[in-house]
């Protein structure tokens, strides 16, 4: 299959790397610093997961990357994105354009704004392959039918003539796929690709996604609020508060030795499922992170997370964390992590 | 009657309330006359009871129908058939006058804590508004009490000023539990209560919920797409499948050994945050049928990783397959031949 002819990047070479980068959104009320500081790098073939609650700034973080943001009010204040070399902040808007789609593909979380309601589910995907590849309309259509073949869609050239209101919340998010790899693209970017479907259908539609990645080799940046998706589709996670990067690591460390006061809070404070087994019965109480998010609007000194953190000392609310290795692959912004360590480690 | 569907132990708890049979079909009009060309069979003879201080989750997905059964159990909406009997009194068909004094025992806390509050209303007043409906204190008395439900559910005595934008998620949800305390009701519905909220905050609420329900000997009907919140907060859970209960039990023993084929895939299908978690994942094919038009048989025989020929034909009851577990399943209840 011609999707399939391109070769995937060799696992240790970073497909994208994003380095400081600062997104503001410049409202009547004030700035709002969406994004503060956010730098990692994906590797080919891998899964990269970025998590955090709302407005942490994950989801403007990969409108960032695709240069998807309305600006104004939008800005991207600083930064750079390296994609194959290159700023993808810098490119002109024509080139850029050859990059959405074909080398970098978004699907978002809600499948029926996204889709075109007046246009048949095997056109939209026909669409997205004529323009970036450049093939004939009919070419197209046949590759379109292909791609929701491999996207798990029964009975596809019949439904490929259907309307989105005519497809299913599970099957609408499946066109969606269909259209971001339907060019193979190098990256695909997930926002909550699975946040608006029933648990049934998300089992199917990530164990798709994972299908697709070892088939095709994709890395992918797998933005989510569920730990759980994040335990069960990513190798590597970014955690996110406020905007900025709390703590980076492996899927592994990062649940079995947190290292941010966040990070352990998330953690502890999401019920598990068969936890009434537990021989105590599982704990009468979740553990709560007390207080709510900070205001983006205002100037944030010290540690964001300072005033709901059981760890904060005098320097934490006076002096930013600076996100440094604190183990080989593992790297927190926290001051007190020493602390940490010592009581849960 | 009252001890329909598995009561699990008495220990002297009064049941607050019971349903029976509860049916509520929509009809499904077309046309310029609007004929009744069909129905959704929303909730379809949804039997259970609950006690004094105790939770049944109900669990689902989307359109199996736990929303309208918990506006029903509310007499929000007008059931088709069946029977609901709150503390001992027959509600199924009072009139809307004589649910006044009911609604008083029974209060919802909606999924959407913007949509459900009077972004008009101060804070203090959406609380004070169900004390004054009922006429029940007034004055300095009412401004205390209107204070002391603030304090109790962890808002400020200085937020009853506010309008509710001014408040963030959590803090709203809050609000909306304070409204649905006022009246002090034994029953309480709660239809998504934490699912529009961030994690953290959402682990604040569920921690509310349980210790009010502790302090005021409150029944809740918890209803949630979120497995592992319900079984956080449930003493038992009925899992539902287009309109119908599949299986209730005892927590522990849904979770230990799951009788519907249904439940142990909902189960199966939930991501675990935990990375070394070895799982068999029983990946379910297909959608979830239209209610309009459901299948014959067992409604889940479509997707059925199980399926027998008796499945598609009979419609399997609900049955207490061990004590105080039911199912509707044709493997569990009858030897079914292959």
């Amino acid at each position: 299959m011609a999707v399939l002819e391109k070769i995937a990047a060799s696992p240790t070479e970073a497909v994208l790397k994003v380095e400081d980068l600062h997104t503001h959104f410049h409202t009547p009320d004030g700035v709002v610093r969406a994004v503060n500081g956010v730098s990692f790098e994906i590797r080919g073939g891998e899964t990269l997961a970025v998590v955090g609650e709302s407005g942490s700034g994950k989801s403007a973080t990969a409108l960032s990357i695709l240069r998807l943001l309305a600006m104004p009010p939008a800005k991207i204040a600083s930064g750079r994105i390296l994609y194959q070399g290159r700023d993808l902040l810098t490119l002109p808007d024509t080139e850029m354009r050859g990059i959405r789609g074909n080398n970098i593909s978004m699907i978002f979380q809600e499948p029926m704004t996204s889709l075109d309601p007046v246009m048949t589910v095997g056109k939209q995907v026909a669409e997205s392959i004529r323009l970036h590849q450049g093939t004939s309309k009919k070419e197209a259509l046949s590759r379109a039918v292909t791609a929701l073949e491999l996207v798990g869609i029964p009975e596809a050239a019949q439904r490929a003539k259907e309307y989105p209101f005519q497809l299913s919340g599970g099957m609408r998010q499946r066109i969606m796929i269909a259209i971001a790899m339907a060019c193979n693209p190098r990256l695909l970017i997930a926002d909550e690709p699975t946040t608006a479907l029933d648990v049934t259908i998300q089992a199917q539609i990530l164990n798709l996604m994972i299908d697709l990645k070892e088939r095709m080799g994709t890395a992918i940046i797998l933005i989510t609020h569920d730990l759980g998706v994040v335990a069960e589709m990513a190798q590597r996670v970014v955690v996110m508060y406020a905007g900025r990067m709390v703590e980076e690591s492996t899927v592994d460390q990062l649940f079995a030795r947190p290292m941010h006061p966040y990070t352990l809070g998330l953690l502890g404070s999401v019920p598990r499922l068969y936890s009434s087994l537990e021989p105590d019965g599982g704990a009468e109480r979740l553990q709560e992170i007390r207080g709510i998010v900070p205001s983006m609007r205002d100037d944030i000194i010290g540690c964001a997370f300072a005033p709901r953190c059981g760890f904060a000392t005098k320097r934490c609310h006076e002096v930013p964390p600076v996100l440094e290795e604190k183990q080989a692959g593992h790297r927190a912004a926290c001051w007190e992590t020493q602390a940490l360590l010592d009581r849960h480690g | 009657m009252a001890e329909w569907a598995g009561n699990g132990e008495n220990n002297g708890k009064r049941t607050v309330l019971s349903v029976r049979d509860l049916t509520m079909h929509f009809p499904v009009k077309h046309g310029l006359f609007g004929q009744v060309s069909g129905h959704v069979y929303a909730v379809d003879g949804v039997s259970f009871s609950i006690r004094e201080g105790e939770t049944l989750g109900v669990v689902g997905e989307s359109g199996c129908g736990k929303t309208t059964l918990g506006k029903t159990v509310l007499r929000l909406l007008a059931p088709t058939a069946g029977q609901i009997v709150l503390r001992g009194q027959d509600i199924t068909r009072r009139s809307d006058r004589q649910m006044r004094e009911q609604r008083r025992q029974m209060q919802m806390v909606f999924q959407d804590p913007y949509s459900s509050l009077n972004p008009r209303m101060p804070c203090g007043q959406i609380v004070a508004e169900p004390l004054e409906i009922y006429d029940l204190v007034s004055g300095r008395e009412k401004d205390e009490l209107v204070t002391s439900l603030f304090e109790r559910v962890g808002l400020s005595a200085d937020q009853k000023a506010r309008y509710p934008h001014q408040l963030s998620g959590g803090q709203r949800q809050r609000l909306g539990i304070a409204r649905a305390l006022a009246l002090n009701p034994s029953l309480i519905v709660a239809d998504e209560p934490v699912s529009a909220l961030d994690v953290s905050v959402q682990a604040q609420v569920i921690n509310l919920l349980k210790d009010l329900q502790r302090e005021f000997n409150l029944a809740y009907l918890f209803i949630s797409h979120d497995l592992a919140v319900v079984e956080h907060i449930s003493h038992r859970i009925a899992v539902m499948y287009l309109g119908k209960v599949v299986e209730i039990a005892d927590k522990r023993a849904l979770f230990s050994s799951p009788l519907h084929p249904y439940s142990e895939a909902l189960l199966s299908a939930v991501p675990v945050p935990d990375p070394g978690a070895k799982r068999d994942q029983i990946i379910l094919r297909g959608d979830v049928p239209s209610p309009i038009n459901p299948p014959p048989g067992c409604a889940f025989h479509t997707r059925c990783p199980y399926v027998k020929d008796i499945c598609r034909t009979e419609v399997p009851a609900l049955q207490e397959v061990t004590e105080g577990h039911f199912a509707a399943c044709h493997l569990r209840t009858s030897a079914a031949p292959d």
